[in-house]
Parts: C-alpha cells; structure tokens; sequence
C-alpha cells in the first residue's frame, strides 16, 4: 500500500468535507467569502473536518496497539470493553459531579477505561483457551456487563438519554469550544510512534520481550494508558466509532504486516481516509439531512469485518 | 561459564527443580536431556531469567544474574523457547532486527544492519529474507529464529528444544548449524533435546535430569551407555558405533 496514494486520497476528501453542507460554499468563494460563509468554516465545517482526522488517526492506532498487545487480530476498544467502561466512566462522573467540566468527564471516564482494559486484559491472561475467535466473544461479553451496569444506573438517575448519546458516534455536534479536548490525541499518537518498536517486541510475547532485554509490563501498561485515554477522549467529543480500530489495522496487516513502525503511518492515514469518506457518505446519502457516522462506519465496518473473518477461513 | 548453585523451584506445593547445582562449559554444546516432567526446560528458563527461582544462585561469568540489568544480559545470553509459536506478521529480516534490539534500543545503526546481514547469509536465509513468516515452512521459520539470536550476538545461546515439529532433514541442518556456532564463532550453547541420539552425535556434554534433580552429568562417551541411560529413561537401550557416532536403539 503505497503511502502517497493515502495521503492524497486525505487531501482529497478533505476538501470535499469542507464544501458539503446544507450552507452552499463553492470552493470558489473562498477568496471572497461572505462574513456568513467564514463564519461556518471556522466554527463548522473545519472543527468538522479536524475532528475527523484526529478521530480516524488515533482510533485506528488504539486498535493496532491493543491488537499488539493482546496479540489477537479480533480485539479493539469496541471488543474489549474499553469503549463500554469509558460511557460508564462518563455516567459516573455527571451523578457524582453535577456539573462537571469536559476535562473532568475525561479524567473518569479514562480511570474507567483504563481499569475496564486493565481487568480485560488480566482476563486473557487467566484464559486457557486462546481460540482467536473466543477471546474477542470475551471482551464483548465483558463491555456488555459493563454496559448494562450503564444501564442500569442510567435509569435510577435519569440519565440513560444522556448516556446513549455517546453510543452513536456523532461528528454533526462537533463545532468550535466542544471537539477541542480532542487535540490531546495528538501527543498520544506520537507517543505510540516513538513506542512503536517496543509494542512490537512486546506482540511477540513475554518471554519474547524479556531475551531482548525489554521491560515487558511497562510497556504494556504504556499502550494501555495511550488506548484508555484516546478511548475517553473520542468517547467523549464523538462518541462510539464502532469497529474502526479493528479494521483498519488489520486491513494495513495483510498489506504491510505487523511491524509497527513500518504501520503507524498507513494505519494513522487510512483510518482517517476511511473516517472521511464514511462522513461524507453520511452527509450527502438524505441530503440535507445526516446519519451519524457510528452507523455509516458501523454498516460498511460490520460488512469488512465479516469479510476479514472469511478471508481468515480461507487462509488457515 | 555458568554455574548454577542450588537452585530451586516449586510450583504450589509441587518441587520441580530441586536444589540443582551445575557447572557448565564455554565454548561447548551442553544437551539437557531425561523424561517429561524432569524439569529440564524449568532449568533453562531460569538460567535465562525468563523464570524466577525460588532458591539458589545462577552465575553468568561469576555474576548472578538476579543482580544484573535485563538490559545488560540479553547482550550476554539469549534463549529461543518452543512456544515461539509467535503468530505476528514480521519478514524474516525484520524479525532479525529485533535481535540488534538491546544494542539499538529501536534505532538502528549501519553498524546493526550489518549484524542483521550476517546473521541473515550464515543461516542462508538471503533468498527469502523480504518473505514473511506465517509463508514459511517449519525448518525455515526455525533457522530465522536462530538468525535472530545470532543477530542478538550473545556469547550463551540456550534453546529450548529447537527440532521439535522438524522432520530429520531440517533437525540435521539446524543441529550443524549449531554445531558450526561452537566449533567456528565460540558461542556456548545450552539445550534440550528429547531425541537422544542427536543429543549424542552433537553435544560435547550432556546433563541428565530426573524428578527435578542431576541424575548424571558428563562427557557424551560417559553419558551414552546402557547402564546411565537406563537409570534416566527406565527402559533399556543398545547402544551401537556408527561411523564413530554413539547411537541408542531402543525401540523394544
């Protein structure tokens, strides 16, 4: 997968982005643009548009890594209950602080996600039957108790419409002063780039790890802050993006395989292509109205995944 | 050299290893070698630092190694396991990379390229390099392993029963190869092995395990006898010249 053809698809997309809406901007305007057309791009549509970068960029590369990790193939913030245990991060912290700030929101929701990760994670070592299909039925059993503890709360506080808010990830709500916590994925991603080699080394086991010299716990416990946070942060500000960091990477895998420092790029850039497109296919399919872009990512995401699952048939 | 001092290993209430005290010699291939369950890959992990030992000291070149930084030792001693079942999509000429790993910390060097390289033409692996290995055979996979430790270029290799699921050709290739590591670059290499008869056409040594203790130790020619492997394996054995080799028949 050449690098160069994502990149361009990204600009491409990009400027498509900028130009849908049910405000009419012609690309042409842009040098001489009415107060009203600014106002939209600035507060609107590029908020929109960086939003969804970020979003696809750093969802992608928390599936990756925790795909590393759990060295299973079929495991993700959706399938391990990390995206679960951020939303009741979220819901405990509007009952126990009534009107807490996004930041606030964001440190529980991450201590929730890293726990709910962290438990996940401690399950699949106690796990004996390592079938590649069984461990991510784990996770999701696992994300649905916790979800149904969201639930559950949810109605004895009133507060379920809240909490199902952020089960349909939404890029609609995005406009200046609500997305920009997200920014704080950007440091992560790097992060992730400058550990890249060390996830790789830790993918190959403990034993693995350990003849190389590597301090294995530490860097697992490193990817797994880096997905709980990118988890709470995009939980947060979009909500749940269901199935993007499962296929992306594993698309780039079959491609490129699993070194990740030779990945991150293609998986940062894909998942932000695929992100786009899916948003403007939510955009203009009812024009003018938008289906959120869970559902778009969702339906193309669930057909790509079972595609992955047979190819996965054929190749054993 | 590696001097194990009464080292001890239990697992619940179960004695696997029991206060094994051994020396081993640089420059050799020592095989460990007795019946399932005798504790043999238990030793071995622990000489590696991959397990703990409970009790006992383990001395690499007269430092213990529980004092040693992990990063220090994986440039002195490196260990292939048999669960290196690793299902990761790695070209063989990345995973050699990783051996320059506790030299390079991730950047490599031109200097750690050309370990790589090396490591890549002595295992002749040249021609499929750029493959990857979930496309290679079970004998390939292997000796792109072995490849990756000798990038890792540590003075004491230890592998953990490295013929398991090889058919005779490939298990005699990687025995000759190992062979060659000891006789032409110095290395000191420590394994175990079930199939006794490789054991004895290219050890120097072998040490005998039982129920978590030395049985036996010594020099092939002392430990390939009727008498000695009787007493490990509990059946008996006619052991036969071939071509000067020492081999054991067995098959009642």
């Amino acid at each position: 997968m050449k690098i160069w053809y994502l990149l361009i698809a990204l600009i491409l997309f990009s400027i498509t982005s900028l130009f849908i809406g049910v405000k009419d901007i012609h690309p042409l305007d842009l040098f001489s643009m009415t107060e009203d057309q600014a106002q939209i791009m600035l507060i609107s549509r590029i908020p929109r548009l960086i939003s969804i970068i970020i979003a696809g960029v750093s969802m992608s590369i928390a599936g990756l890594i925790m795909q590393q990790l759990s060295r299973n193939k079929f495991v993700s913030p959706t399938t391990a209950g990390t995206m679960d245990s951020a939303r009741l991060g979220v819901l405990m912290a509007m009952i126990l602080f009534t009107s807490a700030s996004a930041l606030e929101k964001m440190i529980v929701a991450f201590a929730f996600a890293l726990l709910g990760t962290f438990i996940f994670m401690k399950i699949l070592e106690k796990v004996k039957f390592k079938d590649v299909i069984f461990i991510p039925l784990v996770g999701l059993m696992f994300g649905s108790i916790i979800s149904s503890m969201t639930t559950f709360i949810g109605l004895k506080y009133d507060l379920i419409q809240s909490a199902s808010a952020w089960l349909q990830g939404n890029f609609s709500v995005i406009m200046t002063g609500r997305y920009e916590l997200l920014y704080l994925s950007i440091p992560l991603v790097l992060i992730a780039y400058l550990f890249a080699n060390k996830f790789t080394i830790a993918g190959m086991g403990e034993d693995f790890s350990l003849n190389l010299g590597l301090n294995y716990r530490r860097v697992v416990n490193t990817g797994l802050i880096i997905v709980a946070l990118v988890s709470s942060v995009v939980i947060l500000t979009i909500g749940t993006i269901p199935f993007l960091g499962l296929i992306i990477p594993n698309i780039v895998s079959i491609f490129n395989g699993d070194n990740l420092k030779k990945n991150l790029p293609h998986t940062a850039l894909l998942g932000a292509v695929f992100v786009l497109f899916c948003d403007i296919l939510g955009r203009v399919v009812i024009f003018p109205y938008e289906i959120p872009i869970g559902l778009t990512v969702g339906v193309l995401g669930s057909g790509i995944f079972l595609y992955l699952l047979m190819r996965r048939k054929a190749y054993e | 050299m590696v001097e194990v001092r009464g080292v001890s290993k239990q697992y619940g209430n179960k004695t696997v290893i029991d206060s094994v005290s051994l020396q081993i010699a640089k420059g050799k291939i020592t095989s460990f070698i007795g019946p399932n369950g005798a504790g043999k890959s238990t030793l071995l992990s622990m000489i590696s630092r991959l397990l703990t030992k409970d009790t006992g000291e383990i001395y690499i070149d007269g430092v213990e190694i529980g004092k040693c930084k992990s990063n220090e030792l994986a440039k002195k001693i490196s260990i292939l396991k048999q669960s290196n079942n690793i299902n990761i999509r790695l070209t063989i000429r990345e995973l050699v990379s990783f051996g320059r790993f506790p030299y390079s910390q991730g950047n490599m060097t031109k200097g750690d390229w050309k370990y790589v390289d090396e490591a890549i033409a002595y295992m002749e692996l040249e021609d499929i390099q750029h493959k990857y290995l979930d496309q290679l055979s079970g004998g390939q996979r292997q000796r792109a392993y072995i490849a990756m430790v000798l990038a890792q270029n540590t003075e004491y290799i230890l592998l953990d029963e490295p013929l398991n699921n090889l058919d005779m050709k490939h298990s005699v290739q990687i025995m000759k190869v190992l062979r060659r590591l000891v006789d032409e670059l110095g290395k000191t290499i420590i394994l175990v092995i079930h199939d006794i008869n490789f054991a004895s056409c290219y050890s120097d040594y072998i040490v005998a395990l039982k129920d978590g203790a030395v049985v036996k130790e010594g020099h092939v020619d002392e430990m390939i006898a009727s008498n000695v492997l009787k007493d490990i394996y509990e059946m008996d054995f006619h052991i036969q010249n071939v071509n000067s080799n020492r081999i054991c028949v067995y098959y009642a």
